[in-house]
Order: structure tokens, then C-alpha cells, then sequence
């Protein structure tokens, strides 16, 4: 019974969270507060973990809750039950799109759509870049009040780092490299030096 | 290879190069599914994510079962959505039970620095590489730039943002007839 409760709650998570897996976060929330789960504090670290380990967010985080409230077939279940709501929704969408694929309608919405959905995804990275490669939001204190040259608000490092992983990944000898291979260097840089 | 068992093994291994949200996903999925297999196209990729975000569910999810679906129908869009959650499930249930405090280590947290270092870095990559396929005309670059502006400053709900441009797209496209621009033409 509590395994099909899990399910239950894991499932609403994947059909009322629309987005990343930041947009969980709440659903979780509310969750934890509900039955008793787990407290906010453990949540916490829930994401931390979540966005520090390999694989979507959003998956981490229910395999994660789940195996707090029932160990292993929890983490399992709890999964099952985030990706069950995708998997009905996505499939009708889909089989509706391939039914419409000739249609004009659905050709100008999608081209509407296009660059929309690109601007999303440099939105995402620039949500990503500004946690990573500017100092106020990174941890670093600076004081209300305090003028801060524009050239100390860059963790400037970070901002070679990630300025030479483009041009390397983009133009250089090295474009045909496994993105993996760029994220497992850029992991032993900030190891090397102390990100 | 067994193309069910392609299927799922690729989006295992897609699972475990992702850190971050579905986004931190693009890079790889360009290189595998795009460049490697063929299963999908850049401008099939963008459609992906455009729906993706603003249907229930997670976004990495969401495109997996999409992949998938338009691969090998429904038993290809379960499994390649049970191949990118495979290496979540052993991997944090791994984390769960043997080290607790993780994200606390300072070797984890300077890893992480430099790992979203990268992510940036192939993100934009990959949206140079979209751009290319999706903002082909002066009316795109305006709905890129608008979107931007409006998700990333204003901070509008992506949902609104996707449905609007929607509707424009209809407007310019499909009542005005405007050109699409690009290599059809």
C-alpha cells in the first residue's frame, strides 16, 4: 500500500510539473509537509546531491525521496511513478503530431515555435552561467552597498574555463570530442583549482 | 545490435553524461542521437524541447519518450525513457545509502563548479548549432529575442512564452503567409 501511495504521489509530481526539474521543487515541498516524508532540511539536500550527480534533475530527486521513504523498491517506484504521466502525454502528442505532419497549421505554429524554444534553452544556460560564473551568486559575499568594479564581479577562471570549452568545442581540432569529455576536464580543473 | 536494446543502452548512457536539468541533455543528445544515430534531426530537436516544456512532466523526460516514440513507437518511447533514468536510480540510491553528505564534500563542490562551467560552455555550443536550423529570417530573430528577454530578465513562465510564440507563428505564418525563409524555399 505504501509503495502504490508513493506511485500515486510521484505521478501527480510528473503531470503538474511542467519544466525542469526545478519545477518539482514545490510539488516536493508540499509533499514533505503533507505526509510527513521528509522535513524541508532533507529536502535540501536532496538537491544539492540531485544536481550534483549524474542525470536529470528532476529523476534524481524522486529516486532520491523515494529511497529515503522505502529504500530500494521506493527509489524505483518513485521513479516509475514521475515518468508515467510523460509517457502517456508524450505519446499521444506525439502520435498526434505524426497524424499532422502535412498540415499547414501545425507547420506555421511550429515555426513560431522554433525560435522560441531556442531563446528558452539560452535562457537555461545563461540561468547556469550566472550561477557559475559570477561571484555575487556564487557564495561569495559582497557587501549591500558596496560599489563593486564590473571587472570583480566575474569569477574569471570559471569564465576562461567555460569561454575556452566553447571555442574548443565549437572550432578546434577537439570539436569531434564527446561533450562528456569537456565536463570530465572542466571536473578535474575546479578540482586542480579549488572553483 | 538488438535496436530496442540500442535504444535503451544510448539513453542510459545519455543519463549518465547529463548533469544539471534536461538542458545540460542537448549537448549530448546532439552528438548522439543527431550526429551519431540519425534518430532525429536539430530542428526535430528544438520541436522536442518546445513541447517538452510546456507539457506535464520533466524536460528530459519528456524528449527521451518523443526520441523514442519517433524512432520505434511505443515500446521505443517506454524504453528510451527507462534508459535515461536507469543510471539516476543506481546511481543516487548508490549516493543514498553510503554517503549522505555528498554534495557537503569540498572535492564535490569544486567538481561541480567546473562541471557547470562545461555545461555553459555546451550549451551555448548547442544553441549556435540550433540557431543555425531555427532562426533563419527576421520574424525568428525577433521571437528569439523577445523570448529571451521576456523569460530570462522579465521572468515569464516558459508555458506562456511557447504558447504565444505559437500563435504568432500561426498569425505570421499560416494567415499572412509570410515566407519561412531557409532551404526549402
Amino acid at each position: 500500500m505504501n509503495l502504490l501511495l508513493l506511485f500515486y504521489e510521484f505521478a501527480k509530481v510528473g503531470l503538474f510539473a511542467v519544466g525542469g526539474g526545478l519545477a518539482t521543487i514545490p510539488f516536493l515541498q508540499d509533499m514533505g509537509s503533507r505526509t510527513g516524508w521528509f522535513t524541508d532540511a532533507q529536502l535540501t539536500t536532496m538537491i544539492a546531491v540531485s544536481e550534483s550527480t549524474p542525470g536529470p534533475m528532476g529523476v534524481n530527486m524522486a529516486t532520491y525521496v523515494g529511497y529515503e521513504i522505502s529504500g530500494i523498491p521506493g527509489a524505483v517506484i518513485a521513479t516509475l511513478g514521475l515518468i508515467f504521466p510523460s509517457i502517456v502525454v508524450i505519446i499521444i502528442i506525439a502520435g498526434f503530431l505524426q497524424k499532422f505532419r502535412q498540415s499547414k497549421t501545425v507547420d506555421a505554429i511550429f515555426c513560431g515555435l522554433r525560435p522560441a524554444s531556442t531563446a528558452l534553452i539560452a535562457s537555461a544556460g545563461l540561468s547556469v552561467a550566472a550561477s557559475v560564473l559570477m561571484f555575487h551568486q556564487s557564495g561569495h559575499e559582497i557587501a549591500p552597498g558596496q560599489a563593486v568594479p564590473v571587472i570583480q564581479l566575474f569569477h574569471w577562471p570559471v569564465v576562461i574555463l567555460a569561454a575556452a570549452i566553447f571555442v574548443a568545442a565549437k572550432w578546434g581540432p577537439l570539436k569531434k570530442l564527446h561533450p562528456v569529455v569537456f565536463i570530465a576536464f572542466a571536473a578535474v580543473m575546479g578540482i586542480v583549482f579549488q572553483f | 545490435m538488438n535496436i530496442y536494446l540500442d535504444l535503451f543502452l544510448t539513453f542510459a548512457k545519455m543519463g549518465v553524461c547529463t548533469f544539471g536539468g534536461g538542458y545540460a541533455m542537448l549537448p549530448i543528445l546532439q552528438r548522439e542521437v543527431v550526429e551519431k544515430k540519425g534518430w532525429a534531426t536539430d530542428e526535430e530537436l528544438t520541436d522536442y524541447y518546445a513541447v517538452g516544456q510546456c507539457t506535464p512532466g520533466i524536460i528530459a523526460v519528456n524528449t527521451a519518450t518523443f526520441i523514442g516514440f519517433k524512432y520505434k513507437g511505443i515500446p521505443g518511447g517506454i524504453l528510451a525513457t527507462l534508459g535515461v533514468v536507469f543510471p539516476s536510480v543506481v546511481i543516487i540510491t548508490a549516493i543514498a545509502a553510503f554517503i549522505s553528505n555528498f554534495a557537503q564534500y569540498p572535492l564535490a563542490r569544486h567538481a561541480l563548479v567546473g562541471i557547470n562551467a562545461a555545461v555553459v560552455a555546451l550549451i551555448a555550443s548547442s544553441v549556435v548549432k540550433l540557431g543555425k536550423s531555427s532562426l533563419k529570417n527576421a520574424a525568428s530573430l525577433v521571437i528569439f529575442l523577445a523570448v529571451l528577454v521576456l523569460g530570462f530578465w522579465v521572468g515569464i513562465s516558459p508555458v506562456i512564452l511557447i504558447v504565444a510564440a505559437g500563435v504568432v507563428g500561426y498569425v505570421l505564418y499560416g494567415l499572412m503567409k509570410l515566407p519561412k525563409g531557409g532551404k526549402k524555399q
